[in-house]
């Protein structure tokens, strides 16, 4: 496939998405009754929101192999949470600001057990991500002693509800999200140069500390607005799962990008309206189901590294292999029993190549290069034609693989 | 030794160590403008190393390293580096040409976007290691030879006066390294400074009109003709006189 091939189908693999999401809403509305009221629309929108950006800078974190890091640092923010609760009741940036601290302070936690100690990353990670969650957990439990604790829905971290998100949060998660955008947007190439080959992009002249600093600080911020969303224990799937299954899909890193915004929002507005029709459908679940059916489908069906793919092009080079082998036994036993167009015995040809045999003679002989000789009820032979024996003589093994 | 202000490339007292153990001791070189360079020594002699802590990518216990008269910082933009082609995750989502015009990221402000004018010379910088009409492939397509020529084609763009190159030649086909060779004598021929960390003794002679033999200290650099005797390989193979030998053989067999 050519670049321009790839666009292309990426583009129609967002308009699918685009008007499957469409349809999902509609129906929603139609079987349920729903009133397509403010909740569902600020739940949809928001979820979609959350999910694209998740996607697009999970697809950096794929790419930078830190997606464990990823997981740890949802898992580290849960104290925060807590703890901003506790001083400053239901404030959504109060949250969000306790939830990045919170991070920061893990991941900083996590480097330092590297660099000073030798415990390998994954130990450090393991260590924090589990520390982290069980102090979130006991704060939590004793944040729910405070009266309007339920009414804030503090327990929906854990797993996520996108009911909880309410209109002033929009607005929050909508500014936060242009800015990382713009910035994204704006260091583009070298945070792509720094992420392929970071010595080399040292070696001409970026900032590379720098720019890997504003990198992780967008993937906290991220993971910080997804909380709420997909909940500290799923996050990782909303911030890894996009950028796998758009992997599949794409030449270049804009295609990859793009397109795991796309999956992002499917799975996240999906998820988030789903979750909305009833208050016992945990949100993050529900939104890593969508995500890793979407997963399911590209590593599957994806052209050139799907699975599907693969597999029929390995069996179309099983197949001209054989009609190459073919063609030569047929020549070498016609020759070695008196000339060209001496036929050979249908058994020979199938005792030495198996059952695949019989179709691959079929399709010879629509091609015209073999034809079929009955000498007895039971038996038949094959014949070369001109053709074949041409084609057998030529052994264009190679020329009938590319074609 | 003391280095000439018009050196391309002069080290004083360099020294890196990992956990307490030194990969290059005390190396002094002086390389001056427009030669091609082979640095040349066993495994773990510290020639990556060398290339690296020069260019700052692993730091000094100790030394100066200056380019041009001048140092790293201010000599930048004259000196391409072209890394060992398995530093990079050859399945990062990118087309040959795209790798290509990063080399021209440094010079292009950060958020400009490549122009046509970027877009030809990365094309010509293809076409010198003859890629072109790999231009849009997926990186991830590429045989391991032409991953070298993708990465050698980012260093040409750069248009630089000084050439690092990490072990170019590792495992690729003998089309693709008569090609690079004949690059990098291409770049000398045009006045440029071609230093080629290279691992192995064969054809070291026909390649480099300069050696530097390194087996963690200095044991010789200069002229091909006067570094290249038997006993200078002996000092920088050590004892594994077996090596030594069987490159002198190969030596004398004619190159074709």
């Amino acid at each position: 496939m050519t670049n321009a091939q790839v666009w292309r189908q990426i583009v129609l693999v967002l308009a699918i998405l685009g008007f499957g999401f469409a349809v999902f809403l509609w129906l929603l509305q139609s079987s349920f009754q729903l009133r397509l009221d403010y909740t569902l629309r600020s739940v949809a929108l928001g979820g979609a929101l959350l999910g694209s950006l998740s996607a697009v800078l999970g697809s950096f974190a794929v790419l930078r192999q830190q997606s464990l890091l990823g997981d740890a640092l949802a898992h580290a923010a849960l104290p925060g949470v807590a703890l901003g609760f506790l001083l400053s009741g239901r404030e959504l940036s109060a949250l969000l600001i306790g939830a990045a601290v919170s991070g920061w302070v893990g991941m900083q936690f996590i480097q330092t057990l590297v660099g000073t100690t030798r415990l390998k990353q994954d130990v450090a990670l393991g260590i924090v991500l589990s520390a982290w969650f069980a102090a979130g957990i006991i704060l939590l439990a004793y944040a729910q002693n405070r009266p309007d604790a339920s009414q804030a829905g503090l327990d929906t971290f854990i797993f996520g509800q996108a009911a909880a998100i309410i209109e002033e949060d929009l607005w929050l998660m909508f500014s936060l999200s242009a800015v990382l955008l713009c910035v994204l947007l704006l260091l583009w190439h070298p945070l792509k140069a720094v992420t392929f080959d970071s010595p080399f992009a040292a070696t001409i002249g970026l900032p590379v500390r720098l720019l890997r600093l504003v990198l992780t600080t967008m993937i906290v911020i991220t993971i910080v607005m997804g909380l709420q969303l997909a909940g500290v224990i799923l996050m990782v799937g909303l911030l890894i799962a996009p950028g796998v299954a758009a992997r599949q899909w794409s030449y270049t890193l804009a295609q990859m990008a793009l397109l795991a915004a796309g999956f992002g929002a499917f799975s996240g507005g999906m998820g988030a309206s789903i979750s909305a029709l009833d208050a016992d459908i945990p949100t993050g679940p529900t939104i890593i189901v969508v995500t890793f059916l979407l997963l399911l489908i590209s590593i599957s069906l994806a052209p050139e590294r799907g699975l599907l793919w693969r597999w029929l092009r390995e069996r179309k080079d099983r197949r001209a292999v054989l009609s190459q082998q073919l063609l030569r036994d047929m020549l070498r036993y016609a020759l070695g029993h008196g000339g060209s167009t001496h036929a050979t015995p249908n058994s020979f040809l199938v005792g030495i190549h198996g059952a695949a045999t019989r179709t691959c003679l079929q399709s010879l002989k629509q091609d015209g290069l073999v034809e079929r000789v009955r000498q007895t009820p039971e038996e038949h032979s094959w014949r070369l034609t001109q053709t074949g024996l041409a084609e057998a003589e030529r052994g264009s093994f190679q020329r009938r693989m590319g074609a | 030794m003391t280095g000439n202000a018009s050196d391309a490339f002069c080290v004083e007292d360099l020294t890196v160590a990992y956990r307490g153990v030194p990969a290059i001791w005390d190396v002094d070189v002086n390389i001056p403008e427009g030669v091609l360079l082979g640095v040349v020594g066993p495994n773990g002699a510290g020639k990556t190393t060398l290339l690296r802590a020069a260019i700052q990518l692993i730091p000094k216990a100790a030394g100066t390293v200056r380019f041009f008269g001048r140092p790293y910082e201010e000599a930048l933009s004259q000196i391409a580096y072209v890394p060992q082609r398995g530093s990079v995750d050859w399945d990062f989502p990118t087309t040959v040409i795209d790798v290509v015009l990063m080399g021209l990221y440094g010079r292009l402000g950060w958020w400009r976007r490549p122009s046509d004018r970027e877009r030809k010379s990365a094309w010509s910088a293809l076409e010198q290691v003859g890629m072109q009409e790999y231009a849009d492939r997926p990186i991830n397509q590429l045989s391991g030879g032409q991953q070298q020529r993708t990465f050698l084609a980012r260093a040409l763009v750069q248009d630089a006066r000084l050439y690092l190159m990490d072990e170019p030649f590792a495992a690729v086909d003998a089309v693709t390294e008569r090609a690079i060779v004949q690059i990098m004598q291409e770049l000398r021929a045009a006045g440029r400074t071609v230093i080629v960390v290279h691992h192995d003794l064969q054809a070291v002679r026909h390649y480099f009109d300069w050696l530097l033999l390194l087996n963690i200290e200095v044991v010789a650099c200069g002229p091909t003709e006067a570094v290249f005797t038997e006993e200078n390989l002996r000092k920088t193979y050590g004892g594994n006189l077996s090596t030594v030998e069987d490159s002198r053989r190969v030596e004398r067999a004619p190159f074709p």
